[in-house]
């Protein structure tokens, strides 16, 4: 059926008596602040006490809006006849957000958790030279990062916390069979994994499948979690383990 | 004496009427078109609801400042709001609010000739806007507006025409007498005729082609500014307060109402003036603006068509009747 002419002129009608009945959907921002997502890029906040100079948003940023100046202080020997240490102490970490186009790779590429996103972007100046943000204000807005949002409930365990928790339950398992038919061989398993146990790493063969194909696929070593037999402490790693891409 | 001081009373309602009915049609006009685009601009001045926009739109009028082109023909230029303006203050004379000499500024058996005579003039100011600004923008806006008035008054005399050979009198108070509620379908036509035709008359959104803010920077009204301005904003609104007025008395009975007795008359009128404002905001917020081509090709052939066939109409039903 072709429609009727005029209607769309009724229609159109419709639509804004429709509107005027409604109440407005617009933000009232000054007086409303807006809901932001946890992952809003407001501005860069700095956890300075993270930073170890290493450069490495500096280097990656590709604005080159990141001005980090340093020096080098020697730490005293901590005891009699040790080595003197250096250790790098900032001077200035400044990100001038007059340049800076909020890519977010300065964060991605610290290694040390040392730059967040903060959700605040009320932060205009009338002199462009003030949208330089030196330390103390960069610290300042660490205090307005939100917390880290919680997974979403059906996520995958984080990689560390399933490792970790892995290694407890092998560890417990291997204890109950030690404890229970034959008494212990020298040495106690530990109830808990050390700094010692390679039990936090993922197991060799994943790792060797993680470094890709530039390294030679070694042949995946007998894991020793779970070669152990029971009652045995903790087999040392072949020295053979792949080191990533060394 | 008493005549004198009657007509001055009635020509201070009339005024009054004049200054105050505009002014309410441009607040509505604010928080209607607010409301109906979902914006928040028209709702701070003053607090509540914005109820002082209006008041803050005049302050600022008054703070621009007055200036007149150099090559401008200044006489011509500065007279040209106010020759814009008078006409629909004289128009407002001739309309009865209710039955009775006491409900009409002055009883003129022609008036509904009076009228759309009257209303004709108003074309002269945006001309001599457009002439005078020495600006051949202004005078290409003036140009397009003589046109679109010219070719929209056809329509608009042939739709009330018709009512006048239905009333058998071009007096108001006469046609609003003579109305039959049966008169509302079989005038139907020429009202919806008379009523566009009279939006583009006061040079309305959609039919704003020639002051087009966007495109052609308010046709000949660009070298205005301040009061003078305001003066020409006035009387787009004063325009729809009469062109409104004028299709309640011609097409929509007047003063008749479904029920109350003659003496709430006047609330019926004034009822039927604000439902029609409201309609031509509507319109605003609702269409678009008409091109060129198609708004000569619409009154053209479209309206003064329509407008020819309702006249025959009339005609025919008239004779029947007799």
């Amino acid at each position: 059926m072709p429609p009727i002419p005029g209607s769309g002129l009724a229609k159109g009608l419709a639509v804004t008596l429709r509107t005027m009945t409604k109440r407005s959907h617009t933000a009232q921002y000054p007086e409303v602040q807006p809901e932001l997502p946890p992952r809003s890029r407001g501005v860069i906040g700095l956890f300075e006490e993270n930073c170890t100079v290493c450069m490495l948003c500096a280097r990656e940023c590709p604005d080159w809006c990141i001005y980090i100046d340093s020096h080098k202080e020697t730490v005293p020997a901590a005891a009699p006849g040790g080595r003197e240490r250096s250790r790098n102490v900032l001077d200035r970490f400044a990100i001038d957000f007059s340049l800076c186009m909020y890519c977010g790779i300065c964060i991605e590429v610290c290694p040390f958790d040392a730059l967040f996103w903060s959700p605040e972007f009320e932060y205009a100046e009338t002199d462009i030279h003030e949208l330089t943000h030196e330390r103390d204000k960069l610290r300042e807005w660490m205090w307005t990062v939100p917390a880290p949002p919680a997974l979403d409930p059906a996520a995958e365990e984080p990689k560390e916390i399933a490792a970790a928790r892995k290694a407890v339950e092998k560890a417990e398992v291997a204890a109950a069979a030690a404890t229970a038919p034959a008494p212990p061989a020298t040495g106690t398993y530990p109830a808990a994994p050390g700094p010692g146990t390679p039990t936090l790493a993922p197991a060799p063969a994943e790792r060797a499948a993680e470094s890709g194909p530039g390294t030679p696929a070694a042949p995946a070593p007998a894991a020793p979690d779970d070669a152990a037999p029971a009652g045995e402490s903790t087999t040392p790693l072949p020295p053979t383990t792949p080191e990533g891409d060394a | 004496m008493n005549d004198v001081l009657d007509v001055g009373l009635r020509l201070l309602i009339v005024f009054a009427v004049f200054l105050v009915l505009p002014l309410v049609v441009g607040q509505t006009e604010h928080k209607v078109m607010a409301h109906m685009q979902g914006r928040l601009g028209p709702m701070y001045a003053g607090g509540f609801h914005g109820w002082a926009q209006l008041v803050a739109d005049g302050v600022k009028f008054v703070q621009k400042e007055d200036i007149v082109p150099a090559n401008a023909d200044r006489r011509v230029f500065q007279l040209a709001p106010a020759v814009a303006l008078l006409p629909y203050l004289l128009v407002l004379l001739v309309i009865p609010i209710g039955p009775g000499e006491g409900a009409v500024g002055q009883v003129i058996d022609a008036g509904l000739f009076f009228a759309l005579a009257v209303m004709g003039v108003g074309v002269l100011g945006s001309l001599m806007a457009g002439w005078a600004s020495a600006n051949k923008f202004s005078l290409l806006g003036g140009l397009r507006t003589a046109a679109q008035l010219l070719a929209y008054e056809l329509p608009m005399l042939l739709a009330a025409a018709s009512v006048a050979m239905a009333a058998g009198t071009v007096s108001l108070p006469g046609i609003v007498e003579a109305f039959e509620w049966w008169w509302l379908p079989w005038q139907v036509v020429g009202g919806l005729v008379f009523f566009t035709a009279g939006l583009a008359e006061l040079q309305r959104p959609p039919f704003d082609m020639p002051v087009a803010d966007s495109e052609i920077i308010f046709g000949a009204y660009t070298e205005y500014t301040g009061l003078r301005f305001a003066l020409f904003l006035l009387a787009e609104y004063a325009g729809i307060v009469v062109l409104a007025a004028l299709t309640t008395v011609l097409f929509l009975g007047g003063w008749h109402g479904p029920f109350g007795g003659d003496g709430s008359g006047w609330v019926w009128t004034l009822l039927k003036i604000a439902a029609l404002s409201f309609v031509v905001i509507w319109l605003r917020v609702s269409y678009p603006r008409l091109r060129e081509d198609q708004l000569q090709k619409l009154a053209w052939t479209v309206l003064i068509p329509l407008a020819l066939a309702q006249i025959a109409l009339t005609g025919i039903v008239k004779v029947a009747i007799q």
